[in-house]
Formats: structure tokens, sequence, C-alpha cells
């Protein structure tokens, strides 16, 4: 027992320091099961205020682009307006099918919610994104982020004031996605290198694809609505081992100067995963 | 102004300028992270007990990690040079210089070229580390040796800017004080 507790003694420091360097390999590699736990919800409220006044500051340099940005959000949704489209003739008739515009809360599945985007990275392997929302404010985990030009990322923990999502630039990102003139669908990853490009795999040859083609979220997703950007094909490349493409695409977020963003709430979620739940029991 | 006060105002600097102003260059290269807030570590003061040391080093990286939302990654790698460090002073330098000399490690007190040596030792072993374990969740290894090597260079560059600006001035402990 003696020799025990001099053992003990004489390599305490090393003992110590092997003990420390566990704490912290245990935390990293354990993080997705640890990432809900008291300390990262802590470290969000604090570390969160300092990227409040940091993004104070920073937001000038940055306020023309966001105009832009914004102006041209703007324009795009403007166009949509039913005031806007009108019928040479009286006989003619618009018609919306698709839903009711007076009763159209009961059908509603997506609800925006706006958010400031504080803390940002681009140069991890796993990058997040901190939001200025939480769940005071109605932001809950495995909600979508979606910003003024595209696709941002999802949301994977909250606290009471900040949220922190997972950006498209996380390696255990994936969405689902497809061209939008059609066809094909496949999963977006990023392989950990460049920022500006991400990777849509698994799209079958016999789809013709083309440089600067739009890839859009499927509606299969039940946290991303349909239809919105994720990129644009910068570069096909043929996957050897099978029958498919690997596109290589441009985020059309800016990952390196977004501001805002919005936070994407699927109504309907619960509803949806009450059901899968009861088909997987039977 | 005491040590004390002087180490408490470098730890909060050096992870606000990391965070704040490293953080937030656009990247260059896939390979090239700019890091400079190990040099905390380095400029510790001689005379501080190892076991201290280490949990230092564990709580200076947990303050980053903080930041960028990877809890023990920086950690690991700064308890890492935390606890080479003392191994490294003692081989770089005479017994008694550590004794009787300067307060902290700089050029003035050991000397350019074992400073240089022990920056370069610990700043490659904090990069391998860190990158290493980047490199388990990917697993290319041209990837991890580039990327080892080219943000050590940077790492580098950045300490040599930093010794030039902030001249310190290094103290010759005495009794008295």
């Amino acid at each position: 027992m003696r020799n025990v507790f001099l053992f003990i003694a004489r390599f305490s420091n090393l003992l110590f320091f092997l003990f420390l360097q566990v704490l912290a390999l245990s935390m990293l590699f354990r993080y997705n099961k640890f990432h809900q736990a008291a300390y990262m919800n802590v470290a969000n409220e604090v570390t969160g205020r300092f990227y409040v006044r940091y993004n104070k500051i920073e937001t000038y340099f940055s306020l023309q682009k966001e105009n832009e940005r914004l102006r041209m959000q703007n324009a795009d949704l403007l166009n949509k307006l039913k005031a806007d489209f009108a019928a040479p003739d009286s006989s003619m008739q618009l018609v919306t099918d698709t839903f009711r515009v007076d009763s159209l809360e009961q059908y509603r599945k997506f609800l925006y919610l706006p958010a400031k985007i504080i803390g940002n990275a681009v140069d991890g392997q796993n990058n997040f994104i901190t939001l200025h929302r939480g769940s005071k404010q109605g932001v809950d985990v495995n909600m979508a982020v979606i910003g003024p030009e595209g696709v941002i990322g999802k949301i994977v923990n909250v606290s009471s004031n900040m949220s922190v999502a997972m950006s498209l630039l996380h390696r255990k990102n994936s969405v689902v996605a497809l061209l939008k003139k059609g066809g094909g669908f496949g999963e977006v990853t990023w392989d950990g290198k460049d920022p500006r490009f991400v990777t849509l795999s698994n799209i079958p040859r016999t789809i013709k694809v083309a440089k600067g083609d739009t890839v859009v979220t499927s509606s299969y997703s039940d946290i991303f609505p349909p239809g919105k950007v994720v990129g644009y094909v910068a570069e096909v490349r043929e996957d050897k081992s099978s029958s498919t493409y690997s596109l290589k695409l441009k985020t059309a977020t800016d990952f390196y100067s977004v501001q805002h963003a919005y936070i994407v709430k699927n109504i309907q979620k619960a509803e949806m995963d009450s059901l899968m739940q009861k088909v997987k029991k039977d | 102004m005491s040590n004390l006060v002087r180490n408490i105002i470098r730890f909060a600097f050096f992870i606000l300028f990391q965070v704040f102003v490293l953080g937030k260059i656009p990247p260059l290269h896939q390979f090239i992270v700019p890091y400079l807030y190990f040099l905390f570590i380095l400029w510790l003061p001689f005379k501080i007990t190892r076991g201290a040391l280490t949990l230092l080093g564990f709580l200076f990286g947990m303050a980053l990690d903080m930041f960028t939302k990877t809890p023990g990654l920086h950690a690991a790698a700064c308890t890492l040079i935390a606890y080479i460090r003392p191994f490294l002073i003692s081989l770089l330098m005479p017994k008694e210089a550590t004794e009787i000399g300067y307060s902290e490690p700089s050029i003035t007190s050991m000397g350019f070229v074992p400073y240089a040596v022990y920056v370069l030792v610990l700043t490659f072993l904090h990069h391998s580390y860190l990158v290493f374990m980047e490199w388990l969740h990917f697993g290319n290894f041209l990837y991890f040796i580039g990327k080892v090597f080219a943000t050590t260079a940077i790492s580098l560059l950045l300490i040599l800017i930093t010794e030039m600006l902030f001249v310190r001035k290094a103290k010759y402990r005495t009794n008295v004080a």
C-alpha cells in the first residue's frame, strides 16, 4: 500500500496530465451526446455576450453587401405577389389552386423567425454559427437556418437567449438536395477543405448536369423548406467506384460575411414524427 | 505590474485576439490557420509548479474551446505543451539560470537560439497534436502533413512579429522584489 502512495506521489504530475488529457479527449469525442449538457449552455451564454458586442461593430463593415442581399430577396418576394399578375382580358382569371389565401394559417407548414448571426467560423473542420435567438424566443433543436441567399445549416443546441447551428461546413452535416431542373436526389456533405465548396454525391449518370446548375433542398426533408438554394454546380466529377456523379457545389451562402438569417420552424413536425413512430411500432 | 495581474490580462488578451482578430481572417489556403494564442503558455513565468502549469494549460485551452464550440480540442493540445514545457526548459537552459535568472522565457533570458528552439518545438507539438485530432475525423495524410507544416510556419511568423512588437523587459528576479 505504501508503495502505491509513493508511486502516486512520484508520478503525480504525469497522472494529473493524463487525467486532463483523458478529460479533454473524452469531451471531444463524445461531443454529440455531451453538447446538450450544462457546460455548453453556460459557454453559449458567456461567449454569446462577447459575440454580441463584437458583432455590433462588425456589422457596419458589411452593411452595403447585406442591404444588397436583402434587396434582392425582397425583389424576389415582391415578384411572387398575386397583385403583380394581371390577365390581359377579363374572361381570363388567375386561379391559385395550391393554397387558400384567406385561411392560410391552418395549412402553414413552415414559420420563419428572423435571427441575427453573432458568431461565425469557417476555419475549422466543424464550423458552428451562433445566433442571437434562443428557446425563450421559440427556437428548438433541429430547426433549419436559412439565409437571404440560401441554406446555412441547422440548429444543434439552444440556450435561453442564444442558439448554435451547425453550418453546411460541418463534417457531420448532411442535407438532402436535388437539382432544380429535375431529378437526382443526393446528399450534400463537406470534405473539410475549402469553405467555399460543398459536395453533392450520388447523382445518377443518366441525368445531364451542366456547370452552373442550381441545387435546392428537397421536399422530403422535415427540417428544410423545399426549394431553398443550397449551391450552384461548379464542377462535375465522375465517381469511379459507382455509376454516379459527385458534384462540387459553390455554396449559395457566402459563409464569410453572412449576417442575417431566418430560423425555420416546421409546425407540422410533431404530427409527422408521431405518425412515423406509429409506423415503426407496427 | 505584478506577475499575476500581467498574466491575467494576457490570458484574456490572447483569447480575444485569437477569436476576434485571427479568427476573422478569411482563409488564404485550406492548410493555413493562423494560431497565436498558445504563446500565452510559452510566456508563463519559470517559477510555476508543474501541476499548476498543466492545469492552467487545460483551462486556457478550454476558454478558447468555449468560443470555437469544440470542447476539448484546444484544451488537449494546450495541456500537452504545458506539460512538456518544464522538460524542454530544463533541457535547454543550465539549471542555475532558472533558479536565479529572469522571471519568464524570452530572447534575453534564454538566449536567441535556445528560445528559438523552445518556441519551434512547442509550436510544432501543439499544431501536430491539434491537426492529428482533426485528422482522426477526416483521414487524409497529405492534408495532415501539409497543414501541420503550413500552420507551424504561419505561427512562427506571427510569434516573431509579436516578439518584435512587444519587447518584454526581461526582469531580473531579485530577493527584494
